[in-house]
Order: structure tokens, then C-alpha cells, then sequence
């Protein structure tokens, strides 16, 4: 029996990877899911066999109810609300590995103290308690800031970083009593909450935009709780899953990072924008002329153009603009003006967020160009919309040293004829900065909240 | 756990790691969403340790408990919502 329980582990493995493998392809990512969901099922199912199923009623019901909460919530969550939801879930995720290694501990230390517990074990048991519970507040912390229970603003105060230190030292500390005495459980609590603590504290510095970083990296934390669970269980499969989800999330933040131009230190240090921003961006803010422009204008700049480019950003998710940018580009495609998007990386709170809610809008995926291969396509562009985004678009990230964010990749709308940028109001963007295209002599300002002032706009498209 | 079982569990970390880096690193950006997901998903492995914590003991049992109920609604959730979502992507017609 052992021994198919074995088998069953391996093929799940195979089909994990398999899975993955096929998220990499537009086409086949779907089925990819699905083979990885079989590959849990596979798992799942040799668990419980492996368990010999000494606690039925409770093993059932609690799937049960973990897998009808989880199944209403994704069917219920809006695409627009995809990152807090990625972030919960994640912190699920950590607590789950938190509290298989507190119940292995306990089984140890209090119910059979006479089990040997090797310094292996009780290492892994430490690691996955403070991975755990890192990822599970630090993604809770990210939850209300993205869905605005939290200010979504950098909260810095003096000594934050030294106070996260000693937090750590103390708790490798307990973990040090815990290695020597397993039967220390005061330690073992006390390590937990510090890590339960210090989850919070290293994600409330973080602000808003940068929050793509922050989510990738506590993906990546959840893979390697997962990981380190395996160790305190010795279970293969756990190990390859942890680690395959770790790498993903490494690679994702590596990106996120790259698109920002920035260090994953300096994000995770966090503060960007509190500090850096109004300094720099006080010279040229006064002497800025802008251009206004009416909704019935604007429908006929659209109107005589050839070419468009929309760059979708955070504020088209808020003002939930994405079906009436879609009903744009039908209309202007009917009109045989040719229409793409420019997907900046780090638009939206979240790795590919633009991406998915186009998607739910029905606009085909071949029509949204990643930065490095529209940003030549802008030159001879007749007019770029911006929906809703600002430091990716703005040319300070070129032109001026002194900018904070100088050297940042963007899209380079400016160099388009017309500009026309769909904005609530003149408040800087996330970096804290004036956007200098703002005032370029081929920038116009459409204010208003994007859906309506769209809406209307689509209106005036409609009887031209 | 004895040493050499504990060198072999590196081996599969290693080995599994370098498969992680090498499958992912081509995704293209309009999937990093479905992967996120994805993978958020696949990290609710830990049912796996939540279903063999649930056996026998008092608290022990009990904290496998909730962890068995957080890592279903992991598990769960996380592939239903990742489908609902790779379900949109669409080539134009």
C-alpha cells in the first residue's frame, strides 16, 4: 500500500510541473490549471489514505467548509479586486504552514514528549513558523492596504527598521532556546507572535504602487513555508511544489523590481514617495501650463485619427472604466482606426492586473503590447489615450536626473501627436511628482472620472 | 530525521528550485496574474500537512484543523478563481 501512496506523490509531482510549465502559453494555460489542480487532487487523496483516516468526520467537514468558503469567494470577487484577493488567499496560505508546524511542535513537546526530535525537525518546525507567519500577516496587512481597510500610503516612523531587528534577533533568540530544549514551548509561543508582529511591520513602510513587489515576494515566502513544511514532515511532494511556487514568485518580483527600476531592498525598506518626492518635485510644478479638453473635442480627435494607443493604469481599475475603453476600441475599430494597448509592468497594484481586466472586457489579448514592443510604435501614434496611469507615462523618468523616479523604463506617450489624458484631477501620482507631460505643448487634460467622461465620449463617437 | 535523509530532501529542493526558475522565466506578462494565482494555489500544498496533523492529540489536532480549513479555501479558491480568470482570455475572433 506504501508503496502506491509513493507513486501517486510522484505522478502528482510530474503533473505540477507539467502544469506550470503550460501557464507559460496563452493557449494552454487553462489546461495547465487544471492539470495542476488534478496533481492536488492526486496528493490530496494519497494523503488521506496515508493518514489511514483516523478522524473522518473532522478531516471531511473542514474540507468541506475550507472548500465551499474558497469556492464562493472566487466565484463572488470582482477581476478588479484580483490583488487583495491573490494577497488573503496567500495569507492563508502561510497560516496553514503556520499551524502545521505549531501542531507538529506541540505533538513533540507536550502530547508525546517521549517521540525523538532531532535538530533537523526542530529547525524546519522554526523556519516554517516564521515564514509562515510573516507571510500570513505581512498578506493580510497587503489585503487592507489594497482593498483601502489600511492606508494605502508608506507608514514610516523613526527606528522602524532597528525596531525590526531587534524583533528578528529576538526571535532567532527563542528559536536558539527551542533547538536546545524542545520542550521550551513559552519560546515557541513567543517566536511566534514576533514573527506574527514583525509581518506586519515590514509591509506597512511599503506604499501602494509598489505593492506588485510586495505581492509577488509573499508568493514567493508562501512556496518556501510550504517548502519547509516538507522538511518538518520529510514529504517530497511538498518540497517540489514549495519550491517551484517560490521560484515563480522570485522571478515575478525580479521583474517588478526591474520595471520600476528600482532595488528590492529599496522597496522593502520602503517609504518611497513620503520622503523624496516633494523635494524634487517642487521646481517646476508652478510654471506648468496645461491644456484643457471637452469630452465633444476629444470624441472628434479620436474621430480623425488612424492610429491609437490606450495606456490603461491603476485609476481605469478604480473608476471601473475597463467595458466602456472596450466599447471604444469597437467603436473606433468599426471606424477602421487601428487601436492597441500599451501594458506598462507595473500597472495596477498587481503583475499583469491591466492584463486581466481588458481580459474580462472582452478586448482579445493580442491587442495588449508589452512596453518594449509599442515603445517605438508611439512616434508615429496620431493619439494616445491615458487612462487612469502617470508615473508610467512620465517623461521626467528620461529627461531629469533629479527625479526620484529618473531612469524608470516608460511608455513613451509624449512622443505621440496627440496625448489625451483621462485624469480625476491634478494630484500627482503615486511618487509623489508633477508629471511633466502635463504640460507638453501635445498634451490635453480630459478631467472627470474616466467611466463617465468616457461614456460621454463614447456617446459623441457614436453619432459621427 | 537522519542526515542523509535530510541531504536528500536538498537534493529535491535544489533540483526542484533550478526546474521552478527555468519553467517560469519566459512567462509572458499578460499571464503574471493566472501564474500569481496559479502558483497561490499550488503553495496550498500544505494540505497536504494539514490532513496528516489532523490524526490523533488534543491541540495538536485542533491546529491541524484550522490549518486543514486555510489551506482548503487555498487550495480551492485559488484554482477556481485562476480558471475563472484564464476562462477570459480570449484571441480576437
Amino acid at each position: 500500500m506504501n508503496i502506491l501512496i509513493q507513486i501517486t506523490y510522484l505522478v502528482a509531482t510530474i503533473l505540477f510541473i507539467v502544469g506550470i510549465k503550460k501557464l507559460n502559453r496563452t493557449q494552454e494555460a487553462r489546461q495547465g490549471n487544471i492539470l495542476s489542480a488534478v496533481a492536488m487532487l492526486l496528493a490530496v487523496l494519497a494523503t488521506l489514505v496515508e493518514s489511514q483516516l483516523l478522524t473522518p468526520i473532522e478531516t471531511f467537514s473542514c474540507m468541506l467548509l475550507g472548500g465551499a468558503i474558497g469556492l464562493v469567494w472566487a466565484r463572488r470577487v470582482e477581476m478588479t479586486q484580483m490583488p487583495e484577493m491573490v494577497a488573503i488567499f496567500n495569507g492563508f496560505g502561510g497560516a496553514a504552514s503556520l499551524f502545521v508546524a505549531f501542531s507538529d511542535y506541540w505533538t513533540r513537546a507536550v502530547e508525546q514528549p517521549s517521540l525523538s526530535t532531532d535538530l533537523i525537525t526542530i529547525i524546519s518546525i522554526l523556519l516554517s513558523v516564521i515564514i509562515g507567519g510573516i507571510t500570513f500577516t505581512g498578506s493580510l496587512t497587503a489585503y487592507g492596504k489594497l482593498s483601502g481597510k489600511v492606508s494605502g500610503n508608506a507608514i514610516v516612523f523613526s527606528g522602524q527598521h532597528m525596531l525590526n531587528l531587534v524583533l528578528l534577533l529576538a526571535a532567532v533568540a527563542c528559536g536558539v532556546l527551542v533547538a536546545i530544549e524542545t520542550g521550551s514551548v513559552t519560546a515557541m509561543i513567543v517566536m511566534g507572535v514576533i514573527s506574527l508582529v514583525l509581518g506586519i511591520l515590514v509591509v506597512i513602510p511599503i506604499g501602494g504602487a509598489d505593492m506588485p513587489v510586495v505581492i509577488s515576494l509573499l508568493n514567493s515566502y508562501s512556496g518556501m513555508a510550504a517548502c519547509t513544511t516538507g522538511f518538518v514532515l520529510n514529504n517530497s511532494v511538498l518540497i517540489v511544489t514549495g519550491a517551484l511556487v517560490g521560484a515563480s514568485g522570485i522571478i515575478l518580483t525580479q521583474i517588478m523590481c526591474k520595471a520600476m527600476n528600482r532595488s528590492l531592498i529599496s522597496v522593502l525598506l520602503g517609504g518611497f514617495g513620503a520622503t523624496s518626492g516633494g523635494a524634487a518635485a517642487g521646481g517646476s510644478a508652478s510654471d506648468m501650463v496645461i491644456k484643457e479638453v471637452g469630452v465633444e473635442e476629444a470624441a472628434m480627435i479620436f474621430d480623425s485619427a488612424s492610429s491609437v494607443i490606450v495606456v490603461p493604469g491603476y485609476g481605469m481599475a478604480v473608476a471601473q472604466a475597463q467595458h466602456v475603453v472596450r466599447e471604444m476600441m469597437d467603436l473606433l475599430e468599426k471606424k477602421g482606426i487601428n487601436v492597441r494597448f500599451a501594458i506598462h509592468p507595473v500597472a495596477g497594484r498587481m503583475p499583469g492586473h491591466m492584463n486581466v481586466l481588458l481580459a474580462e472586457s472582452n478586448v482579445p489579448y493580442d491587442k495588449l503590447i508589452e512596453m518594449e514592443e509599442i515603445n517605438d510604435d508611439f512616434s508615429n501614434t496620431d493619439v494616445v489615450l491615458v487612462v487612469g496611469a502617470n508615473d508610467v507615462v512620465n517623461p521626467a523618468a528620461r529627461t531629469n536626473p533629479a527625479s526620484p523616479i529618473y531612469g524608470m523604463p516608460i511608455l513613451n506617450a509624449d512622443k505621440a501627436r496627440t496625448v489625451i489624458v483621462s485624469k480625476r484631477s491634478m494630484a500627482a501620482g503615486y511618487a509623489g511628482i508633477e508629471n511633466e507631460l502635463f504640460g507638453y505643448p501635445n498634451c490635453l487634460m480630459l478631467f472627470g472620472d474616466a467611466k463617465s467622461t468616457l461614456t460621454k465620449m463614447v456617446g459623441e463617437l457614436k453619432e459621427m | 530525521m537522519s542526515l542523509e535523509n535530510f541531504i536528500f530532501l536538498l537534493y529535491i529542493l535544489v533540483l526542484a528550485s533550478y526546474c521552478g526558475f527555468e519553467l517560469i522565466a519566459k512567462v509572458p506578462p499578460t499571464l503574471h496574474t493566472p501564474l500569481m494565482s496559479g502558483s497561490n494555489a499550488i503553495s496550498g500544498i500544505t494540505i497536504v500537512g494539514a490532513i496528516l496533523c489532523v490524526r490523533e492529540g488534543e491541540i495538536s489536532k485542533y491546529l491541524g484543523m484550522v490549518a486543514l480549513i486555510l489551506a482548503t479555501i487555498n487550495v480551492v479558491g485559488g484554482y477556481a478563481v485562476t480558471d475563472r480568470m484564464l476562462q477570459m482570455f480570449k484571441k480576437k475572433k
